[in-house]
């Protein structure tokens, strides 16, 4: 007689995933915008992004061996260097070091580890790190570099981008502007009108993502393509980025057509990489979003309300993350009213009745 | 079909690999030899395990009856061959446990020599009950897995009314194939049962639901049912658990059946292919159910199969006939790879609900290496139960059990496709099943404190009420001894 093991419910055969590999798609999904995004503002960009990503990983390894655990199997499941990446992602290109050293202890340690590793977090731990680093260093956090891609001849080589990263930058003004959305900001302060604010505003630049702003955010374009290969695999729902993007759409639009001069046009709101990269790759998060198809619905609209929000009346013109993070403190409640209704039962959960025919 | 418009027809479900083709194109094997020794377990179904009715050392003979339904919800157990019983005992139950049950051990002869069996010219005469007692003298029960007792079902369509019969030809586990090898090879006799089934029921119409990945059943029970306007056969979507019965009256009929209810209380009952074939046997042949077609298959079988075997076939033989490489087998399931059992060795033997023995390599079964949950919610979007798995499967873990039932555990079937689904490999099944025991162990638990506190105040009172009653007397015997007193000093007093 064959004696076997201990006995195991079903399924005995499973569906051929696991985490690392949804991991390494999401990834795979960011490449492209992160690449251009690398292209654009060259050799610092890079070092600012391989110093996050790092330092993310040996933070969630310090993290793990002090719970006494073998710190390889948990940085294999690859959830620390996504955090790292998305948290580059959204970092000003040409940020000195010790932002991405910083964000990423936000991020692993108090945005992930103090709750208890993966799946145990409330907020999303790269936009909580994000989030905390603009408050905390708002000229590091707003100074955008100019596009200057790699090989340019007016670009940094390396050695100067050696010296970018580690001890700053000498000539701040001759090579950083203004995102167009702080733009905007700033000269409605001056009391000046759309039309003539968006004088230089070119859509298609803003589109393909040749523009200023966060290292991996600029390109509406890539990260959109992304985002819809991720839906394609099925590794995320459709519900948030469209009920998200639709959101914003929706009262951009209404607010443009009341007063065209004071408020910015739907387009210009979608043609935002910021906007994609949140709709597609942030709030979709699974840890921090609600669990059922209808209060992905909720969420989204939420994330796409609080956004246009700040956006448009609040301090911050890029206050996407501000606005994940209030909806992740959401999520706990929606889920707790939001429920599917289960078989042969109503909403409520009693019994149904029996049809009288 | 009318409710297209009004929500989604099929709920939640995985598409799992099918690995039915190693088996699907084989007719079914019917020369398995007769095994040595028949161990027939006393319960192969659902309900009161059957009595024995024969000594041992008694000699048998093919189809005779062995033990006898006890109440309601129960089965009779005949002899699947001739022989002489030489055990009526405690073995091991195919069971995870495998811990021993009653059964009946028989020792074949060989002969294979039939007991008289009683037939009937026609039928489609004999009234709707006498279908129902033969059915269930002939010891059928549900052939799909859940062995309830189909007398007692047909009985329940009856008096329920009930105007649709569906018949169950999913056959939606991945590896297993014997309904679609018996609806290629015996349409015919299959369509004779349903039609037996309908008359026994006296519904109005059948409905034969079969998965769009047999295209070949499809067609034979298609040219079957062809000239019988009361039977249709249709094609379904190949989904996992589109078996499930109530996904299944959902998808043909639109109706949902609530909770707590019995499916023929909205119309409908739902039998499998097997039931209704062995149907067609017992009714025109009065033979009752003696064995069944198994698919045998898996990565370690090198000739996978489906077999005729009768009931009480060791494992180990049907395993040994299809060269079942034991290095290899890394598990062995009774039943399909989402909802069957694994089984502890091959010692054991196969019984009604045996629709399949899977002996599955390491690199088929699912990495067990648990990660934590990411909370995806695939398992919320593949449950048919409309259940949310992760957050059932965190408080189990914590021990709140009550949350997990206010979450809907008691709804769960079972169904395995959360487990299927999830990437972190938790194996969700597992708590919902350890949970949903230790919830009736708990209930048990507390109805026997409860009983016993009933008990003890019943006690209180009893004793209570009996020293009240001896208090009364007492203070009846002093009242009449002081009443006696006094009148014997009357009486002194008046001499």
């Amino acid at each position: 007689m064959m004696a076997h093991m201990k006995p195991s419910s079903g399924a005995h055969v499973g569906a051929n995933n696991s985490v690392s590999h949804i991991m390494w798609q999401v990834m795979l999904a960011l490449s492209p915008a992160t690449a251009f995004g690398l292209l654009c503002f060259g050799w610092p960009a890079l070092n600012l992004f391989v110093i996050t990503v790092l330092s993310a990983v040996v933070f969630e390894a310090f993290c793990i061996r002090l719970k006494g655990r073998a710190a390889k199997p948990v940085i294999m499941d690859g959830s620390a260097v996504l955090t790292g990446w998305l948290l580059a992602m959204t970092l000003p290109p040409w940020a000195p070091w010790w932002i991405g050293v910083v964000g990423s202890g936000l991020a692993i340690i108090l945005g992930k580890q103090v709750y208890g590793g993966l799946g145990q977090n409330l907020f999303n731990p790269a936009m909580l790190a994000r989030v905390a680093l603009l408050i905390s260093f708002p000229i590091e956090m707003t100074t955008w570099a100019n596009v200057s891609p790699l090989f340019f001849s007016h670009s940094p080589g390396l050695i100067e981008s050696w010296h970018i990263t580690f001890s700053g930058l000498d000539t701040i003004d001759a090579s950083t502007g203004a995102t167009t959305l702080g733009f905007i900001k700033t000269e409605f302060s001056q009391n000046r009108l759309l039309t003539d604010i968006l004088k230089d505003y070119s859509g298609f630049r803003n589109f393909i993502g040749a523009t200023r702003g966060s290292l991996g955010e600029t390109s509406t374009l890539l990260l959109g393509l992304g985002g819809i290969w991720l839906i394609r695999r099925n590794i995320i729902q459709w519900q948030i980025p469209v009920s998200l993007l639709l959101t914003v759409m929706l009262l951009a639009g209404v607010f443009h057509a009341v007063d065209s001069e004071h408020y910015v046009s739907p387009l210009l709101h979608l043609n935002s990489g910021a906007l994609m990269c949140v709709a597609f790759f942030i709030a979709t998060d699974y840890v921090t979003s609600p669990n059922t198809p209808t209060g992905q619905l909720v969420f989204g609209a939420g994330c796409g309300l609080l956004i246009f929000v700040i956006r448009t009346w609040g301090a911050y013109p890029e206050g996407a993350g501000f606005a994940v993070l209030l909806m992740n403190s959401a999520t706990p409640l929606i889920d707790h009213y939001i429920r599917p209704r289960i078989y042969g039962r109503d909403r409520k959960g009693k019994p149904l009745e029996i049809p009288k025919s | 079909m009318l409710s297209f418009f009004k929500k989604p027809r099929f709920r939640g479900g995985v598409h799992a690999e099918e690995h039915k083709t190693a088996t699907a194109a084989l007719p079914i094997a019917d020369n398995f030899p007769l095994p040595k020794k028949l161990y027939i377990p006393l319960q192969q179904h659902v309900g009161k395990p059957a009595e024995p009715l024969i000594m041992v050392g008694e000699k048998v003979l093919k189809g005779q009856l062995l033990a006898y339904s006890q109440g309601l919800i129960s089965a009779p157990v005949h002899a699947p061959s001739s022989g002489v019983i030489v055990d009526v005992n405690d073995y091991p139950a195919p069971h995870p446990s495998a811990l021993p049950i009653r059964m009946i051990v028989l020792e074949t002869d060989g002969k294979d020599e039939w007991v008289k069996t009683q037939t009937v010219d026609d039928p489609f005469q004999l009234n709707p009950e006498e279908i129902s007692l033969r059915v269930g003298a002939a010891g059928i029960v549900g052939l799909g897995g859940a062995t309830f007792p189909t007398a007692v079902k047909l009985n329940m369509g009856r008096e329920n009314h009930v105007d649709t019969l569906i018949i169950n030809g999913s056959e939606c586990e991945p590896y297993l194939c014997c309904d679609d090898r018996l609806m290629q090879e015996r349409a015919e006799q299959i369509i004779d049962g349903v039609r037996l089934m309908l008359h026994g029921m006296e519904s109005e119409y059948a409905v034969v639901a079969i998965e769009d990945n047999k295209p070949q059943a499809y067609l034979a029970m298609l040219a079957a049912a062809e000239p019988y306007p009361t039977v249709s056969v249709i094609q379904i979507p190949t989904r996992y658990p589109m078996g499930w019965d109530r996904q299944l009256i959902g998808y043909v009929t639109g109706k949902e059946v609530p909770v707590g209810c019995r499916s023929s209380e909205v119309g409908v009952t739902i039998h499998n292919v097997g039931t209704a074939y062995a149907v067609h046997k017992a009714i025109r042949y009065g033979q009752p159910l003696l064995g069944r077609v198994v698919t045998v298959a898996g990565g370690a079988v090198k000739r996978p199969m489906n077999v005729e075997v009768p009931f009480g076939t060791l494992i180990s033989e049907l395993f040994e006939f299809c060269e079942v490489d034991k290095e290899q087998t890394a598990r062995i399931i009774m039943g399909g790879p989402m909802m069957g059992d694994s089984l502890p060795h091959v010692g054991l033997p196969t019984v009604k609900a045996t629709s399949g023995i899977l002996a599955l390599t390491q690199s088929e079964l699912k990495n067990t290496d648990e990660q934590p949950c990411i909370r995806c919610a695939s398992c919320v979007s593949v449950c048919p139960a409309g259940l949310r798995p992760l957050d059932m499967a965190n408080n189990i873990r914590i021990n709140q059990l009550d949350a997990a039932v206010d979450l809907g555990l008691k709804d769960c079937i079972s169904c395995g496709c959360c487990s299927y689904i999830c990437p972190s490999n938790i194996p969700l099944v597992q708590y919902f099943k350890y949970a949903s025991g230790e919830v009736m162990a708990r209930q048990q638990a507390q109805h026997k404190s409860e009983q016993t506190k009933r008990l003890i105040d019943a006690r209180n009172a009893r004793m209570e009420r009996i020293a009240q009653q001896q208090r009364e007397d007492e203070l009846a015997r002093i009242a009449a001894k002081a009443e006696r007193e006094r009148l014997k000093a009357e009486q002194e007093a008046l001499v």
